[in-house]
Parts: C-alpha cells; sequence; structure tokens
C-alpha cells in the first residue's frame, strides 16, 4: 500500500549537502505494523515526512495507494516526535481538533473527545492547557487525538518514548487495539528494540546516516499479542538477538 | 524573508521592555514591614513639597507653578466641567484611533504575513512608510479630514496602525510551521489554518503590539489637537502654554499621564483576560 521506489533525501546546509536517506525500497501492506529501528539521527523521522507528503524526495518516489505522494498526505496520522498540541487549546479542544476541522458539532465532538481522553488516561485534565501536562501526558494527548482522527495509516516517531515503563505497557496494548479495531497500517519509528519486536509484524534496521535498510525482519509471533508476557518466549528472544546483533554494528561504528 | 520588517519589530517591541519589566509593588505581608504602596506614596507626597517649596523661592513660580496652583486648577476645571470636555474628545479621538489602526494594522500584518507574494511585493514601500515620521502627516490629514476630530483620529490611527501590523507580521512569521503542517495533515482548509493555527499563535504578538501601540494614539490624538483644534486636552495644554499659564500646563499634562496609566491597564486586562493559557504556564 506504501511503496517508497529508490528513494533518497539530501538536506542543503548552505553548499554542503547532507544525506539523510539513501536508495530506499520498502513496500508496507495494508494493516501491517512495521517498526523502523535504528541510531538517533539517522533520518528515520526524515522517512515519515516523506510518507505524510511534507517532504518531497531527492530522487526516486513515495508511492501511496496506488498514486505518487505530492503535497500534503491527508490519509496519514502523524504523531510527530514533538508534541504538536496547540498551546492555546484545553487538552479535550486539542483531541477534539481534528473533529473540529471535519464540521463535527461542538456537542458530539466533546463526547467523543472525552471518551479517548479516558483511553489515554487522562481523564480529569481535560480542561487543562498543554503546558499544565507533563511530557508523557502531551504525548498520550497526541495519541488520543491521532486516534479521533482515525487514519487508515498511523505514522508514529517514538510516540511511546517519554513514558514510564508502565504507561508504556498500557498504551502498546491500547496502540494494537486500536490499530486492529480501526484497521489501521502503522508506520512506527523506535529505538526501543523491545518495543520494536512487542509491536510490529516486520522490524526494519535502518544503518547510520544516510539511512538505508540493512536488516529486514518478519515477527511472526501471533496475535493478537499479550504485550507484557510476549517478550518472555524464546521466539521473541530470537528475533530479538538477531536484530540485535546488526543493530549493535550500528551503534558501534558510532561510538569510533 | 523580511529582514527589514523583521528588524523593526524587534526595536519595537524592545520599546516597551524596560517599563513593563519594572516589578510591581509587593503585595502587604503580613508582619511589620512596610509595604512598598506606602514608600511610593511617600516618594510623591516628598517630590510635591521639594516642588511647593522650590517655587517661588529656588525658581521663577512663572516656569515651574506649584503644586497647590496645579491643584487648585485641577478642582476649578473639575468642578465647572469644561475638563470633562476636553477628556471625552480626546478619548474619543484616541479609542477610534487605536479601533481603526488595530484592525487596519492586524489585517494588513495577518495578510501579508500568509502572503508571500504580497509582502515582497510590498516591503519597500511599507518600509519607506515606516521610516516616515509619521506626524509629519498632520498637515495632510487637516488638509484632507478639516480641523475637527478626523483628523485627530486619522494620525492616532495612523501610528497605531504601523506598530501594530509590524508586530502582527512578525507574529504570523513565527508561527510554528510544526503545528500549521499538523492541521493541513488532519485536513484543515486554507482558512481553517489561518483561523484555528495562525491567528490564535500569532495573538500573543499582536498585543504585545497593541500595548506598544496605546501610549502612541493618545500621543496622535494630542499631537493632532495641538496643532489645530478648539477641543482637547492637546488643545488645552497648547493653549495654557500660549497664555503663559504653567499651572494649566501642569495640570493637563497630570491629566495625561493618568490617561495613559489608564488606558494600559486596560490593554493589559484584556490580554490576561483572553490569553488565559499562557497564564497559567507562570
Amino acid at each position: 500500500m506504501i511503496r517508497i521506489e529508490n528513494v533518497s533525501k539530501s538536506f542543503y546546509k548552505r553548499d554542503t549537502a547532507v544525506d539523510a536517506v539513501q536508495n530506499m525500497n520498502l513496500t508496507i501492506e495494508r494493516r501491517e505494523i512495521v517498526a523502523v529501528i535504528g541510531p538517533s539521527g539517522c533520518g528515520k523521522s526524515t522517512l515519515l515526512n516523506m510518507i505524510a507528503g511534507l517532504y518531497a524526495p531527492t530522487r526516486g518516489r513515495v508511492v501511496y495507494k496506488d498514486a505518487p505522494v505530492s503535497g500534503i498526505n491527508t490519509d496519514v496520522g502523524y504523531m510527530t516526535q514533538k508534541d504538536s498540541l496547540l498551546p492555546w487549546r484545553s487538552v479535550r479542544d486539542n483531541v477534539a481538533f481534528p473533529l473540529e476541522l471535519a464540521g463535527v458539532a461542538k456537542a458530539e465532538r466533546s463526547d467523543r473527545a472525552d471518551q479517548v481522553i479516558q483511553h489515554v488516561g487522562l481523564r480529569g485534565f481535560e480542561e487543562r492547557y498543554p503546558n499544565e501536562l507533563s511530557g508523557g501526558m502531551r504525548k498520550r494527548a497526541c495519541l488520543g487525538r491521532m486516534m479521533l482522527y482515525g487514519a487508515e495509516t498511523a505514522l508514529l516517531d517514538e510516540p511511546f518514548a517519554a513514558l514510564d515503563a508502565q504507561l508504556k505497557l498500557a498504551m502498546h496494548d491500547l496502540m494494537l487495539r486500536l490499530a486492529s479495531e480501526n484497521d489501521q497500517t502503522v508506520v512506527l519509528v523506535t529505538h526501543d528494540l523491545m518495543e520494536a519486536v512487542t509491536l510490529a509484524d516486520r522490524v526494519l534496521v535502518c544503518t547510520r546516516r544516510p539511512a538505508t535498510i540493512a536488516l529486514e525482519q518478519r515477527i511472526d509471533l501471533e496475535r493478537p499479542r499479550d504485550v507484557l508476557n510476549v517478550r518472555f518466549s524464546s521466539a521473541f528472544k530470537e528475533h530479538y538477538d538477531t536484530l540485535w546483533e546488526r543493530l549493535r554494528v550500528e551503534y558501534s561504528e558510532d561510538r569510533v | 524573508m523580511q529582514p527589514d520588517i523583521n528588524a523593526d519589530r524587534a526595536t519595537a517591541v524592545n520599546v516597551d521592555a524596560p517599563l513593563s519589566s519594572i516589578p510591581q509593588a509587593a503585595p502587604l505581608k503580613s508582619g511589620g514591614r512596610v509595604p512598598m504602596a506606602l514608600w511610593q506614596a511617600a516618594l510623591g507626597i516628598a517630590v510635591l513639597l521639594v516642588w511647593q517649596g522650590a517655587s517661588g523661592r529656588l525658581v521663577d513660580n512663572f516656569f515651574i507653578s506649584n503644586p497647590l496652583d496645579v491643584g487648585a486648577r485641577l478642582y476649578r476645571w473639575t468642578m465647572d466641567g469644561t475638563i470633562f470636555q476636553h477628556i471625552g474628545a480626546t478619548l474619543y479621538a484616541t479609542g477610534m484611533g487605536f479601533v481603526i489602526g488595530s484592525v487596519g494594522g492586524a489585517v494588513l500584518g495577518i495578510w501579508l504575513g500568509v502572503s508571500p507574494f504580497a509582502s515582497r511585493l510590498l516591503n519597500p514601500y511599507l518600509n519607506a512608510l515606516n521610516a516616515l515620521p509619521k506626524v509629519a502627516l498632520a498637515p495632510l490629514f487637516v488638509l484632507w479630514f478639516g480641523l475637527g476630530i478626523e483628523s485627530k483620529i486619522a494620525l492616532a490611527a495612523v501610528l497605531v496602525l504601523f506598530l501594530v501590523f509590524l508586530n502582527t507580521f512578525a507574529g504570523v512569521r513565527e508561527v510554528d510551521q510544526d503545528l500549521i503542517d499538523g492541521a493541513r495533515l488532519m485536513r484543515a482548509t486554507r482558512a481553517q489554518v489561518i483561523i484555528k493555527v495562525i491567528i490564535p499563535s500569532a495573538m500573543s504578538w499582536v498585543f504585545a503590539g497593541l500595548k506598544i501601540a496605546m501610549p502612541y494614539a493618545l500621543i496622535g490624538a494630542v499631537l493632532g489637537e495641538m496643532i489645530a483644534a478648539n477641543r482637547g486636552l492637546g488643545y488645552l495644554v497648547q493653549f495654557s502654554g500660549s497664555q503663559f499659564d504653567t499651572a494649566g500646563v501642569f495640570a493637563v499634562l497630570f491629566v495625561i499621564a493618568l490617561l495613559a496609566v489608564g488606558l494600559n491597564h486596560l490593554v493589559d486586562m484584556v490580554q490576561s483576560r483572553t490569553e488565559r493559557w499562557r497564564i497559567v504556564s507562570r
């Protein structure tokens, strides 16, 4: 459904080019959950930005549902690394923002927003403003907003990085449930290998910048997954070890 | 894209900084400490006493008058009601000029802010107009709008317009691109992006502009009245001066200062009501 065809992306700083992504080829199926993992600053976010249509590739093309992406791709919900809540809106109004844009009546969108807010564990914070929340709470509000938008594809850029361990598990569970309920395709960028293996159907290991795909590993653990216990199975350990072997190369090169 | 305009905005904002950064009087704490308000009152009384003492002894009463005469003048003007007619005229010109200038400046700022073509097209002309001392337009406004209150409104409005425009424009340019992209990904139309993201985001800049512009509205109105009028505080201060009536001049200055403080307070109040989200963060 999403095809990345020979995509390269360079950024220009004055006259020097910085290559963020180089010759990447990737096909993501409908309803697939793909995790992209790699050293920080390797161009993972750039990949998401290109799928969302915020950046155009320097070479190659991104095809979304058989049409090349040119300009903003409104079929995706994008949760950026930096939370992009509107600071002058309360949590409820932020979460309800996509419904407001779609012209849903006020009473209905407040109702639906409150349901989602409960889902992400922000009950009691509906009237608060983003700057009154912790980083993790803001992330959850973003997640809630994306759920309410109900996009066909979710692009998640390190969505759970700021959360504590317990909450992370709850959010993993929620994400998997919602993705399957809404038949969503998910592209998840993370630097947490445990998280990647727990959630994904397929894990891609990126090299250091410029990013290419170093290893592709299909995770054939059964679904629905028990996000707490899946990590104790031997199959999980095998996947984890294989991926870690490859990932370690990238990190050790990084250190030299 | 617009370094010139932005540079001007920066200086405009800085003008206000020292004033607004003066710490407010500390609230009265329980205990024996003398509250700041008392100290402030004491300073005021001391200055008045020195003034009264110096007048006629160190400096000729003709030049600096004295607080008792000024007070008596204020009392007389208040009792016979003449001062209110002048205050009314000045306030009206200030208010109208402020509203017209603010709306015009904000609309222009938003429009140019979201339209790169128009802003680049108009950039040199706006810079030239902005560099022009606006008070030099006063004779033109008298020709166009006559000796009545309209020419004062026009002068106040044009002073306000540029200040509000520059701040609004800078504010629109400062809007976080991620917020705009986020809204567009959620299928926001261009109009929705402007109304729901750009304008609210630029609001604090607009208010900064309004706060700076408020005293200028008063300046415009008073100046217009000094040039040609038969009413208003500007007229009154000009008239008193030409009659060598120092007490009258001081009395009017006192009233103008009171007005200016009151108007600034009004803008602060409006801002704190509309920007609750910003206040809770402090």
